[in-house]
């Protein structure tokens, strides 16, 4: 028996070590643009200034880089401890992505940092601005790697499962690593870093406009940051959409739960906020068709035909399917050392309903349903703050190229206040994600009731209250070395 | 030309300078010192010990396959 409080923690201290973790990574890669971008420029224009403004955001790239740094081990503890059943069933699918993060991309950002920061005057001008890129690109991969695995739980392809080892076994690389979900969360995810490192940068630089200090530096990086800002964000927009139609394929309850739609059909409506819809919206993002077909909550647990005759199993018939899975799987392991042919017959079975295998475990129907408020509204969170933050950052693009945002107090206030702004978009895009396919660990393969180690409840609190003192204590460092380099400043108008 | 045995001369000298001439970066490293000492000393060995750590494969597969064929669905 599996005690639900343990589920609960451990999912609890998971999402909070990965929502922690996110709090570095987005700003990491939206900096390493940004720096890298004036960086090119002083190198073309020979141009000491955007050296010094150069610096400067490398030198709070630095702090969040070295504040950030192995919050993602931790992680990969957490598996290991708390998710051992899940850690031994992913196999390789898991661990080869992660593998080649770390000895790739890791060591490749590691050196070129070194070199980014302490080879100024002791290399090239061109061999600098290369590490500074590669610093990006490297952060850049490494995200792409632990998102195929990511996106492997979200929709797993290229493995076979194998009943004698109770692992999943890669049999295709490539369908791993191009899993259209993982791609596209990739783009996503990295692209949203950039908004992050923008809406940071641009807020800063406007506290040193309401400060009446650093003006020249200031406008510059608020120009080059909302350039970066506005294409990241368009680009967000685009692979949220692209996002939004593997979601309706892939983990349609997801969907149904994000938009907290009962009943679903063609023609199904977008929720802006509870009793206010647009008509045949949802149908037009979910399947690019105002005619599209999109379930709702009841229809999945049902069961229903789409329109183009496809029928699609009702909850009680994948847990049908997947009781005879796990009852197969069972009777496997039981009779191969002596009964090859039942043996084989077992596992033929298993092969069978192998993708239902996860519904062995979901005794109550409701139970496939995700809460709806957690996903519902954190969407709607998401989709807000990024589109708020869009009209932002062409504002302050606009009025910095009409040289009137250094008297525009509002606008430098608003930017500085929507620093935290960008952070809650972020999460509220983790939550939509990680909530919206519970009660999955593995789509449809691995419920976290399965997937997690059986441990005392009382140890998995404790370490969680353990990581909330640590973990604050660290932000707190962090936010405080951050407050200082700001407040000191790039010091560079005087010198341009 | 830089033999093999040079160029990691040129390379450790690079890093050792980068440390000695650091300013702001001493706390961070520090910082950095200290978290990796949470991490693999404090947390890794008094509550992260791999609940499958120590077994063999067959161990390990015999160990999750009962496991998971235990706990169909059963949650209190």
């Amino acid at each position: 028996m599996v005690d639900t409080a343990l589920i609960d923690w451990s999912r609890a201290q998971f999402a909070l070590t990965a929502c922690y973790h996110w709090v570095f990574v987005p700003l990491t890669l939206g900096l390493a643009v940004i720096m890298a971008v004036m960086e090119t420029i002083y190198v073309v224009k020979k141009d000491e200034f955007w050296k010094k403004a150069a610096q400067f955001w490398m030198k709070i790239f630095g702090i969040n880089f070295a504040v950030g740094i192995a919050t993602g081990l931790i992680l990969e503890f957490e598996f290991g401890t708390n998710w051992s059943n899940y850690s031994w069933f992913v196999g390789d699918i898991f661990g080869a992505p992660l593998a080649i993060e770390g000895i790739f991309a890791f060591f490749m950002e590691a050196t070129f940092v070194a070199v980014m920061f302490f080879g100024w005057n002791k290399v090239g001008k061109k061999f600098h601005l290369a590490s500074t890129w590669l610093t990006g690109i490297g952060a850049t991969i490494s995200a792409f790697w632990i998102l195929v695995a990511n996106g492997w739980m979200q929709h797993p392809v290229g493995m076979e499962f194998n009943p004698d080892t109770v692992r999943n076994e890669m049999v295709d690389f490539w369908a791993v690593a191009t899993n259209p979900v993982a791609v596209t969360k990739f783009f996503h995810s990295v692209l949203s870093g950039w908004m992050t490192g923008a809406v940071a940068v641009i807020g800063i630089s406007c506290w040193y406009l309401l400060r009446k200090r650093e003006t020249r530096f200031a406008l510059a990086s608020i120009r080059i940051a909302s350039a970066v800002g506005i294409t990241g964000t368009l680009a967000v927009m685009i692979t949220g959409d692209m996002s939004g139609v593997h979601v309706a394929e892939y983990q349609p309850m997801k969907l149904a739960a994000a938009e907290g739609l009962m009943d679903g059909g063609q023609r199904a409506p977008f929720s802006i906020v509870p009793g206010i819809e647009i008509p045949g919206m949802l149908s037009i993002l979910a399947t690019h068709d105002i005619d599209g077909y999109v379930p709702g909550i009841n229809d999945i647990l049902d069961g229903y035909t789409d329109p183009d005759g496809n029928e699609h199993l009702s909850a009680e018939a994948k847990m049908y399917k997947g009781n005879a899975a796990l009852k197969a799987f069972k009777e496997y392991r039981q009779l191969k050392e002596t009964d090859n042919e039942a043996a084989m017959q077992a596992r033929k079975i298993l092969e069978d309903n192998m993708e239902y295998f996860g519904y062995g475990y979901i005794r109550d129907r409701n139970d496939l349903v995700p809460n709806v408020w957690l996903v519902y509204w954190p969407f709607r969170i998401m989709v807000g703050l990024g589109s708020f933050l869009l009209l932002l950052m062409i504002a302050v693009l606009f009025f910095e190229r009409k040289g009137k945002i250094a008297g525009m107090k509002w606008l430098q206030w608003t930017a500085l206040l929507s620093i935290p702004l960008v952070y809650l978009a972020g999460q509220a895009g983790w939550v939509v994600a990680e909530v919206g396919r519970q009660p999955w660990a593995i789509q449809d393969l691995l419920p976290v009731n399965a997937a997690v180690s059986s441990l005392g409840t009382g140890a998995v609190k404790t370490t969680f209250f353990i990581f909330v003192a640590v973990f604050t204590l660290f932000l707190a460092i962090e936010l405080n070395i951050m407050f200082k380099a700001i407040k000191k400043g790039p010091k560079v108008d005087e010198e341009a | 030309m830089v033999t093999m045995a040079g160029l990691f001369r040129n390379i450790f000298r690079f890093y050792l300078d980068g440390f000695r001439n650091m300013t702001w970066g001493r706390p961070l490293w520090a910082l950095i010192f200290i978290k990796l000492i949470f991490l693999f000393v404090i947390l890794r060995i008094f509550f992260f010990q791999p609940v499958l750590a120590g077994k063999s494969d067959g161990q390990k597969s015999d160990f999750v396959g009962t496991s998971l064929v235990e706990r169909t669905g059963n949650c209190k």
